[in-house]
């Protein structure tokens, strides 16, 4: 009797939402969003050739850091061999002249209200990367990287003190405040050959 | 008595699944959404150097592509072994690279225009001399904000 009236039931199909979402999360998880990330940089603009004469602009040779790679990856600082990880520290200490050198790059009086008014910056400053055709590429990042790397802890160190936070976390006024304060001057100079045969 | 009503038949009741289809779409559009696409296929073996300060690179269509390495081992036998610059699909020289980004640039909006980045994909076995070259080119082009791609050293 009670076989008469059972009829099939539907497939149970409430599961389905949780086997959607266990698909969602799997794909989620090994999907690497393809993100690009690199150094920025900006290159000059091209030498004109009617402003030749004037282009030769004098920079005092305490205001500059000669950074050189050979076509065998060796790294020159200044007049010194260096490994790339001592790159770091010597350019900081090159960019910031805590203890206002001779021969360090020479400090200016600069007006940035968010700092306290006047600053002593060493706006002047150059660092120049310099190459060899037979450099290679992994050893020329490897320098550029150390040189962003410089200026961004100086730019840590200094919004840790004056704001309290990373430069990272400021605001965009703030930012440009640091950015004032330490800008980033890296200039590539044309290739010449180093060190080659 | 009436309330619990024991007597009819017991039957499951059906789960409405009328909007699983639409979750499974919001999914595929979902995903449709954040995978890009590989517009060119890459004829050059490209290892990416790598590095610690990186920078994201925002605004896909704000950005070139330039590949710079050895040609892969299909291409070899026709091209050597020696390093290339590949431009969208083909193989170039550094005599083009001025063209090229005249080019990608009038495909671009006008007010994005300024904005325009390079991102050199550059093999990190790559002597300079080349990267150089391309360099001088971007100068003159007035293509002056570049990108080196590289990815992030553990």
């Amino acid at each position: 009797m009670a076989r008469k009236k059972r009829e099939t039931p539907g497939i149970n199909s409430s599961s389905t939402a949780d086997m959607a979402f266990i698909l969602l999360i799997f794909f989620l998880i090994t999907t690497s969003m393809d993100t690009d990330k690199g150094l920025a940089r900006r290159l000059p603009p091209p030498p004109d050739p009617s402003q030749k004469q004037q282009d030769n602009v004098i920079v005092k040779e305490r205001n500059v850091l000669q950074v050189r790679l050979n076509k065998d990856n060796q790294l020159m600082v200044g007049s010194e061999y260096m490994e790339v990880g001592q790159l770091k520290a010597k350019a900081k200490e090159f960019i910031a002249n805590p203890n206002n050198d001779e021969n360090l790059p020479e400090k200016h009086v600069k007006n940035i209200p968010l700092l306290g008014g006047e600053c002593m910056v060493t706006e002047k400053h150059v660092i120049s990367v310099t190459n060899d055709v037979g450099t290679s590429y992994q050893a020329y990042i490897d320098v550029q990287n150390e040189l962003v790397a410089a200026y961004n802890e100086l730019r840590d160190e200094l919004s840790k003190a004056k704001f309290g936070q990373l430069y990272a976390e400021l605001e965009e006024d703030q930012q440009k405040a640091i950015r004032d304060f330490y800008p980033q001057k890296i200039s590539e100079a044309e290739p010449k050959k180093y060190g080659g045969k | 008595m009436g309330k619990f009503n024991k007597s009819g038949k017991r039957g499951m009741p059906e789960l409405n699944t009328s909007s699983l289809p639409d979750l499974i779409f919001s999914l595929l559009f979902f995903f449709m959404m954040i995978t890009t696409m590989r517009e060119v296929t890459l004829k050059v073996q490209f290892r990416a150097p790598q590095g610690t300060e990186l920078e994201k690179l925002e605004k896909k269509s704000l950005v070139t592509f330039i590949y710079i390495g050895k040609p892969t081992a299909q291409f070899q036998k026709q091209m050597g072994s020696e390093t290339r610059i590949q431009l969208n699909d083909k193989f170039e020289d550094v005599s083009a690279v001025q063209d090229y980004i005249y080019q990608e640039r009038e495909n671009m909006k006008e007010e994005d225009q300024p904005f325009m980045t390079v991102s050199l994909k550059v093999d990190k076995e790559t002597k300079m001399g080349i990267v150089t070259d391309v360099k001088q080119a971007l100068r003159q082009a007035y293509a002056l904000n570049i990108n080196y791609s590289a990815t992030q050293r553990q």
